[in-house]
C-alpha cells in the first residue's frame, strides 16, 4: 500500500482487490474513515488487496500514513473488543504460540488452536524495516480479535525500542509482556516503571504479568535478580538459540549443551515461586522429537513449552497431561482435604499420611491439567 | 437491455428461478430430490455389423482427422472427451485444432469436464467452432462463461447426471473421442499402462457404450489384447496412434501433498473425531473421501483411530491416493472402489491389486441404475464454496457469482448415508456460510453436517447424530453462530454478487435431470 500526500482533490483510492465485488465499497469507506481519523484530508492511495480483514486495512493504512507524514500524531482506534478476559498471574502456560507480529492471517484463526497462550511477536519474528507497520497490526488485533481462552503476551523489543511497543501495545488489552534478552534486575525495573506510568495514563485496571526470557550466559548468572525483580512476574522462559549462539556451541536435540542453564531457570523459577517455561522445540515435522522433549522438559521441573505451529500444540498438552495413577492420586487428595474441610479439621490425612498445603495445591494442579488435556 | 433469450423463467420446487428451454430443448424445473421418475425406454446406439468392421480386428487408421472424417463429422455435432488426464490433457487441444482445419463449425463440446489447459479452446468459442459447453467447466471457461461470452447455455451435470443424460437421450453423443493411455488395435483401452497412465477410465463409459461412433486416441498402442480393458474394443470404430497424450506431470502428482494449514488440519480433526464420535467409525463401515488438502489429513487422522481402535472398513470410494493405498495395504480396508486415482501409488495400485477396483460413474452413481454404490456409503466428505444456513450449498460459483468450478460427482455423494462438508469458514475474507447460496447445486435436507475450523453444524433434521453427538467435547455450534463469529471477524455480510438476472450462461441439472438453479452473467 503506498500513499502520497497531496494538496487538494481529497481522497483518491486505487483498489485492486481480490473481493471487490464483495467487499470493494466497504473497503472504500473504511479506508476514507481511517484517513478522516487521521487527520488526512487528501491523499492519493493505491492498494494491492489480496482480502485483508478490517483491522489490517486500517493497520496498513495507519502504517503508510505515518511513513508518508512522519511527524502524524494520531492513531486510528477501532472499538475495543468485548471477546477477550484477563486471566490469573499463575494459569495454565504449557504452550504459548509465537506468531510473528507482520503476518496478521496467522493471526485470524489462531485461538482456535487452544493455545494456552499466545505472543504476538515484535521481536524476533519481525524483520527490522516492518517493525513500525507489526506494532500498529498487533495493537489492532489485540483491540479487535476474539483468541478465546488464550492468554494474550506481546513480545516487545529489547530496549529502548521496546519502550516504543509498550506504548503502542498496553492500552489494549495485552495481557503479558515477554522481555526478551533479559540480563538483569533492572531491565524488569525499567519496563515496570514505563508500564506502570502508561496504565496511570490510561486508567488501566487490569493487572499485567511479566515474563523475561533468558537467552544468555549472563541472564542465567542473573536469572534470581531477574525473577525476583517485580511483582509482576509470572515466570521465567529460557530461549535456547541465542543462549547457545552466546556459548558458541550448536543447539542439540539432547540439549545437553544447554542442560546447566536449564537446571538454573527451574531452580531459580521455584525458588522465586514462578513458572519454569522451555524453550521452543524448532522441528515441526519431528512430532515424536517434540513429544521426548516436552517429557524430558517436564521431567525436570518445566512447565511449559514454546511452539511455532499450531499443531504443536496438541501433542505438548497431551505430554504435559498426568498419567491415570496421577490423576487418581490426586482425587483422593482432594476428597481428603474437602472432607477434613467438612468436619472442620485442620489436619488432613489420607490414609495414614498426612497432607499439607502444598501437596493439595499441587493436586489441584494435575486435576486441572487432566481436564484441559 | 437486450431482450432475454428466456420467455420466462420459473420458480422451481426448490425456489429457484430456471428456464424452460435451453439451447431450444423444452427442459423440467426441478421437482424435489426424489421428484422425477422418467419412464419409457433408454437410448440406445444405432444397430452394428461386424461385416462393416475388420475381420483382423485392426482399427487403426492414420490420423485423427481420418478418424473424424470417417466418423462422419459435420456442423452442429455432439463431440464428447473425458478428463481422466486432468489438466495435463493435450488431446482435447489438438482435437479442436483437427476440426478447426477441418473448417467444421458449431460443436457441441460434452466433456465429463474441463481444467485450465483448456482455456486454449476460448479461441474456438470466439469462432463458433464450438457453440457451447456441457460439462463442468474450471477456471478460465468457467470465468469466460460468467462474462456472457458463450453462444449457448452451459448445463453443468454430476457425473451421474451425465451418465443419466446420455442414457435419456438429453445428450446424443455424435462421436466419442476417447484418450486412451494404452490400447491395441482393436481398441480395447486401459487408462493403467502406457506413459500418460492415468487410472481408471470410468468417465468415458457411457460414451464408448452409447455414442454413434467411437474414436481411441493412444500413445502407446500394444498388442491385441489391452489386458485390462476398462473401455471394450467392441464398442470402438477407429483407433489413432498419437506421439503423446499430455503432460504425464499434470496428469497425475508424483505424490499428493498433505496440507501444512493448521486450520485445514484441525478442521481434518474435527471430521475424524466426528465420524468416530457419531458411531459411523466401526467395523466394516464404509466412507469416501477426495484428495483435497482438508480430505487427506482426514485419512491420516481416521487411519490412527482405526488402528488404536483395531477397527477395519470394508469399503473406500476413491479416488485413489497414496494414503488410501497405504489403508489398503495395512488391511485397514478390504477394498478401495475407485472412480480414479489422483497420484502414481493409485495407479500403482489399481494395476497391481485385485482388491482396488476399477468402478464408474455407472456403478456409483448412475440414477438410471437399479440402486447405486453412493447411497450405501456410511459418511462422504466434501467441500462446497458456499453453504447457507439452511444446509443448501454450492459448488460451482464463488459469492461473486463467477463459474469456478465443476459440480464432479459431488451431487451423487449426496445420497450418502452421512454427508459432511469439511470446509473452513472463510476464504481470503470470503465468508463461506451464506444467508443464500449464490447457485443451488445440493439442497440442504442432504448435507447432514457442516465441519468448520470454527466448529461443527448439524443439520437439525439429524436429531439422531445431535442425540448421538450430545455427550461430545466437540465444538457443536449453531451454523448461524458460526456465520455470525465469521462476519464479525470479515467486516460485516459481503455485497450480493453484481449479476444480470435478464439472462442465463449456465444452467445447473440436479441428478435426474430437472433443472435445479440458473447461473447468470456477471456485470
Amino acid at each position: 500500500m503506498q500513499i502520497a500526500i497531496t494538496r487538494r482533490n481529497g481522497i483518491r483510492i486505487d483498489l485492486r482487490s481480490k473481493v471487490e465485488a464483495l467487499y470493494g465499497m466497504s473497503i472504500r469507506i473504511l479506508i476514507t474513515e481511517v484517513l478522516s481519523g487521521l487527520g488526512i484530508p487528501n491523499a492519493d492511495i493505491v492498494i494491492d488487496d489480496s482480502g485483508a480483514v478490517p483491522f489490517v486495512i486500517v493497520a496498513r493504512v495507519e502504517t503508510a500514513a505515518r511513513r508518508a507524514v512522519p511527524e502524524l500524531k494520531a492513531s486510528y482506534l477501532l472499538p475495543p473488543s468485548t471477546h477477550n478476559k484477563a486471566d490469573k498471574r499463575d494459569r495454565l502456560r504449557r504452550t504459548r504460540l509465537y506468531l510473528p507480529g507482520n503476518e496478521p492471517h496467522f493471526f485470524l484463526n489462531a485461538g482456535l488452536h487452544k493455545p494456552d497462550s499466545l505472543i504476538l511477536d515484535l521481536e524476533d519474528g519481525v524483520p527490522h524495516s516492518e517493525k513500525d507497520a507489526a506494532r500498529i497490526l498487533v495493537r489492532n488485533a489485540l483491540r479487535q480479535l476474539d483468541f478465546g481462552d488464550s492468554e494474550r503476551m506481546v513480545r516487545i523489543n529489547q530496549l529502548p525500542v521496546g519502550l516504543e511497543d509498550l506504548k503502542a501495545i498496553v492500552p489494549h488489552g495485552v495481557e503479558t509482556i515477554l522481555v526478551p534478552k533479559c540480563e538483569s534486575a533492572a531491565n524488569v525495573v525499567r519496563i515496570e516503571r514505563e508500564i506502570t506510568s502508561i496504565v496511570e495514563q490510561h486508567n488501566i485496571r487490569q493487572k499485567i504479568h511479566l515474563l523475561p526470557i533468558i537467552e544468555s550466559a549472563l541472564g542465567v548468572v542473573h536469572a534470581f535478580e531477574i525473577a525476583t525483580a517485580s511483582e509482576w512476574i509470572c515466570g521465567l522462559a529460557i530461549g535456547l538459540e541465542d543462549y547457545t549462539a552466546d556459548l558458541g556451541v550448536e543447539r542439540t536435540k539432547t540439549g545437553i549443551e544447554s542442560m546447566y542453564a536449564r537446571s538454573v531457570i527451574v531452580n531459580t523459577a521455584k525458588a522465586a515461586g514462578i513458572q519454569a517455561l522451555d524453550s521452543v522445540f524448532s522441528d515441526v515435522g519431528d512430532d515424536v522429537g517434540l513429544r521426548q522433549s516436552v517429557l524430558e522438559a517436564r521431567a525436570i521441573g518445566f512447565e511449559g513449552k514454546g511452539c511455532i505451529h499450531p499443531r504443536q500444540i496438541g501433542i505438548v498438552h497431551e505430554a504435559f497431561a498426568p498419567t491415570d495413577t496421577e490423576v487418581e492420586h490426586a482425587q483422593r487428595v482432594i476428597e481428603a482435604s474437602e472432607e477434613a474441610k467438612r468436619i472442620g479439621s485442620g489436619v488432613i490425612s489420607l490414609g495414614s499420611k498426612m497432607i499439607d498445603a502444598p501437596v493439595v495445591k499441587r493436586a489441584q494442579r494435575v486435576l486441572l491439567l487432566a481436564k484441559r488435556k | 437491455m437486450a431482450k432475454s433469450r428466456f420467455d420466462k423463467l420459473i420458480k422451481n420446487a426448490a425456489g429457484r428461478y430456471v428456464p424452460r428451454v435451453v439451447n431450444g430443448s423444452a427442459r423440467i424445473p426441478f421437482k424435489g430430490i426424489d421428484g422425477h421418475r422418467p419412464t419409457g425406454r433408454m437410448a440406445s446406439p444405432p444397430v452394428r455389423s461386424y461385416l462393416d468392421y475388420p475381420a483382423n480386428g485392426n482399427k487403426v487408421v492414420k490420423s485423427l482427422t481420418e478418424a473424424l472424417k470417417k466418423a462422419g463429422l459435420r456442423d452442429g455435432m455432439t463431440i464428447s472427451t473425458h478428463h481422466h488426464l486432468r489438466n495435463g490433457d493435450a488431446l482435447t487441444n489438438v482435437l479442436f485444432d483437427t476440426i478447426k482445419r477441418m473448417e467444421v463449425k458449431n460443436i457441441r463440446w460434452f466433456p465429463s469436464a474441463s481444467f485450465p489447459c483448456h482455456e486454449y479452446l476460448i479461441k474456438y468459442l470466439e469462432d463458433r467452432t464450438i457453440h457451447h459447453i456441457e460439462g463442468s467447466m474450471n477456471g478460465p471457461l468457467g470465468r469466460y462463461a460468467s462474462e456472457g461470452k458463450m453462444k449457448g447455455v452451459g448445463i453443468l451435470r454430476s457425473h451421474g447426471g451425465r451418465y443419466r443424460a446420455v442414457q435419456d437421450g438429453d445428450v446424443h453423443i455424435d462421436i466419442a473421442v476417447i484418450a486412451a493411455p494404452s490400447a491395441d488395435p482393436f481398441g480395447n483401452a486401459n487408462g493403467v499402462m502406457g506413459k500418460s497412465a492415468c487410472g481408471p477410465l470410468g468417465f468415458a463409459l457411457a460414451d464408448s457404450e452409447y455414442a454413434d461412433r467411437v474414436i481411441v486416441v493412444t500413445d502407446t498402442l500394444v498388442d491385441f489384447p489391452c489386458v485390462p480393458w476398462h473401455i471394450q474394443g467392441n464398442n470402438v470404430d477407429f483407433v489413432v496412434e498419437v506421439p503423446t497424450l499430455g503432460d504425464p506431470e499434470k496428469i497425475v502428482s508424483g505424490t499428493t501433498q498433505l496440507t501444512k494449514s493448521p486450520d485445514r488440519l484441525l478442521i481434518a480433526d474435527y471430521v475424524a473425531r466426528f465420524v468416530d464420535e457419531s458411531g459411523i467409525m466401526k467395523d466394516g463401515f464404509s466412507f469416501q473421501a477426495g484428495a483435497g488438502g482438508i480430505n487427506l489429513a482426514f485419512l491420516l487422522y481416521l487411519k490412527e483411530e482405526m488402528k488404536k481402535r483395531g477397527i477395519k472398513a470394508r469399503f473406500i470410494r476413491g479416488g485413489s491416493t497414496q494414503y488410501l493405498v497405504e489403508m489398503l495395504e495395512e488391511g485397514l480396508t478390504d477394498f478401495i472402489l475407485d472412480g480414479q486415482a489422483f497420484d502414481i501409488e493409485g495407479v500403482r495400485s489399481l494395476y497391481a491389486n485385485p482388491r482396488h477396483v476399477n468402478t464408474s460413474p455407472f456403478t456409483s452413481y448412475n440414477p438410471h441404475g437399479k440402486g447405486n454404490f453412493a447411497s450405501m456409503i456410511d459418511a462422504v466428505v466434501l467441500g462446497a464454496t458456499e453453504v447457507d444456513v439452511n444446509f443448501n450449498a454450492n459448488v460451482v460459483t464463488h459469492s461473486d457469482g463467477i463459474l469456478l468450478h465443476g459440480i464432479g460427482g459431488w451431487q451423487d455423494c449426496l445420497f450418502g448415508k452421512c454427508v459432511i462438508l469439511a470446509i473452513p469458514s472463510f476464504r481470503d475474507r470470503v465468508p463461506i456460510i451464506v444467508d443464500e447460496v449464490t447457485t443451488l447445486c445440493g439442497p440442504g435436507e442432504m448435507i447432514d453436517v457442516v465441519i468448520t475450523e470454527r466448529g461443527i453444524a448439524i443439520n437439525p433434521l439429524r436429531r439422531d447424530l445431535i442425540e448421538k453427538l450430545s455427550r461430545s467435547t466437540l465444538p457443536l455450534r449453531k451454523i448461524e453462530d458460526i456465520q455470525r463469529d465469521v462476519f464479525e471477524l470479515c467486516g460485516g455480510e459481503p455485497e450480493k454478487p453484481n449479476v444480470s438476472k435478464e439472462n442465463v450462461i449456465a444452467i445447473v441439472d440436479w441428478v435426474d435431470g430437472t433443472v435445479l438453479d440458473s447461473i447468470y452473467p456477471v456485470r
